[in-house]
């Protein structure tokens, strides 16, 4: 009973009208937050459920003597991954601006730079990046290494990203913009941008998420995030699945407040009925 | 204002769309562009509003000649306002905002005086309580009048409005003429392509009948709907007045 009232269905209808009941599945007037609860808690039963079958003993004490190491590898990713959102939203917001320039040169050079790194694995990029960029200029801050080339290879896909949003606001927008006399730069802060962001929310959420799981790789440089640490907690204790659950769980609590945060300004951002 | 146009061209590709167009109006408050779709009304009318450059030949406004360069043209652009068929607001602000946009961000005036500016007129054309919803909570007749206002909210030398009525239904035509109509009584000099036969014979102090790119038939209102000398002209008014 009780939960029949949190789905919307009163005892009376579930006997007298099956045609009603059908109809008000369909439509049940629970809360969509509501919703994402019930399911998250089925899913995660499910897995612990799963969990449970493997054969052999869990062994958490051994993990649990090492979390400072978890919790540490956390932050790392945390900071790194901020670090690189940040970067990466505006280099992305430069290049689709060389994308969409007017001189055949910048447009060349912004093409090349979005087609050369998506074109190569971010494996390669950080080794090359690392091993090869960085000493030859001087830099030797792994750190800043790991952030800097994180930011390049995501502000590549951002590129395209925006310069689709761009491209989708009509012309008859900048003419306007023109008619009232701003100028190109006003015109693209004041209404070609604003409009476009929106477009492009959904987009680039998606591409912030997928940055911090590729956050993952700089371990190959030696940068001890969390998947490194986690697979160093695991090289000790020879407790697979115990190091490896709470790394994924320490990317959903990363992951999951960025989507929320891209639904609500997405809801924020909606101007059309 | 007096408005001299002389051998004016302009090609898109292999199209020429203005054909060496010449006209000269007297002192006129309001001239009415018409005639058939794409004979060029409204690509004069962007030359005229400094949105484009044509390919060849000049314009001129009172003494002063438009210069076919983009910061001269922004200037201009500045001093004129322009109205679109397809009203072209900035849709992610409300109508109250899109108002107040070009006050703030081109003519240097702080928030708050431009928000003062802006209630009376609002008020004036009934827009009142409608000023903090986005385009697309406005109707057509709605959104058409708020951009006749952000043009005019500037004070503008002149007015250039292309087709202003013809993406709306009869009952929002009607306000939007209403609207046009106050404008004129107010002294705003004005330049209009419509299709609207009988409210151009009404407010317009000249007419000039544009088809294939070249001005064919000009003059008062009355000589030019009634005794066309252009046969082509004849046709035209024949067809659309019957």
């Amino acid at each position: 009973m009780f939960f029949a009232r949190f789905l919307g269905v009163t005892a009376g209808t579930t006997h007298l009208h099956s045609c009603k009941l059908s109809k008000t599945l369909y439509a049940m007037n629970m809360s969509r937050s509501f919703a994402h609860i019930i399911v998250a808690t089925v899913v995660t039963i499910l897995l612990i459920v799963a969990c449970f079958q493997v054969p052999g003993d869990w062994n958490w004490s051994g993990v649990w003597e090492y979390r400072q190491k978890f919790i540490s590898g956390w932050l790392m990713t945390l900071g790194l991954s901020l670090a690189a959102l940040v970067l990466s939203v505006a280099i992305g917001l430069i290049v689709a601006l060389f994308l969409a320039a007017r001189n055949p040169l910048v447009e060349a050079t912004g093409r090349i730079y979005v087609e050369l790194i998506r074109g190569t694995p971010l494996l390669v990029q950080l080794l090359l990046g690392f091993y090869v960029v960085a000493n030859a200029v001087g830099l030797e801050n792994r750190f800043v290494v790991g952030t800097l080339v994180l930011a390049a290879f995501s502000g590549a896909y951002m590129a395209e990203i925006f310069r689709g949003g761009l491209n989708a606001i009509p012309k008859t927008q900048r003419d306007s913009a023109r008619a009232i006399g701003l100028t190109r730069w006003q015109s693209f802060r004041l209404v070609v941008l604003p409009q476009a962001v929106r477009l492009v929310l959904p987009a680039i959420a998606g591409q912030l998420v997928s940055l911090i799981k590729d956050s993952s790789l700089l371990s190959v440089i030696a940068i001890s995030e969390l998947t490194l640490n986690a697979q160093e907690v695991n090289s000790f204790t020879y407790s697979t699945l115990e190091s490896y659950v709470p790394l994924a769980i320490g990317y959903l609590m990363l992951t999951l407040p960025l989507s929320a945060t891209a639904r609500w300004l997405e809801a924020s951002f909606r101007y059309e009925r | 204002m007096r408005l001299t146009i002389k051998d004016l061209t302009q090609t898109f590709g292999t199209t020429r769309v203005l054909d060496k167009l010449s006209l000269e109006t007297g002192s006129v408050h309001a001239l009415v562009l018409v005639g058939p779709s794409g004979g060029g009304k409204s690509t004069l009318l962007r030359i005229l509003a400094g949105l484009d450059t044509p390919t060849c030949g000049t314009v001129t406004f009172d003494d002063t000649v438009l210069q076919p360069n983009e910061a001269s043209l922004r200037l201009y652009r500045r001093s004129v306002g322009t109205v679109f068929q397809s009203y072209n607001l900035f849709p992610h602000l409300s109508a109250r905002e899109n108002l107040i946009l070009p006050l703030v961000h081109v003519h240097g005036l702080s928030r708050e005086e431009a928000l003062s500016r802006v209630e009376e007129p609002l008020k004036r054309f009934h827009l009142y309580e409608h000023a903090s919803k986005r385009p697309a909570e406005l109707s057509g007749g709605q959104n058409q009048r708020i951009a006749i206002l952000r043009a005019m909210i500037v004070k503008p030398k002149r007015l250039f409005l292309d087709e202003p009525t013809s993406a709306l239904d009869p009952e929002m035509t009607a306000e939007v003429l209403d609207m046009i109509e106050s404008l004129k009584e107010s002294g705003t000099d004005f330049v209009l392509v419509t299709h609207a036969m009988n409210f151009a014979r009404r407010v317009a102090d000249e007419i000039a009948f544009i088809g294939d790119g070249r001005a064919l038939a000009h003059g008062p209102a009355n000589l030019v709907f009634e005794n066309p000398e252009n046969p082509r002209v004849a046709t035209f008014f024949e067809q659309v007045l019957r």
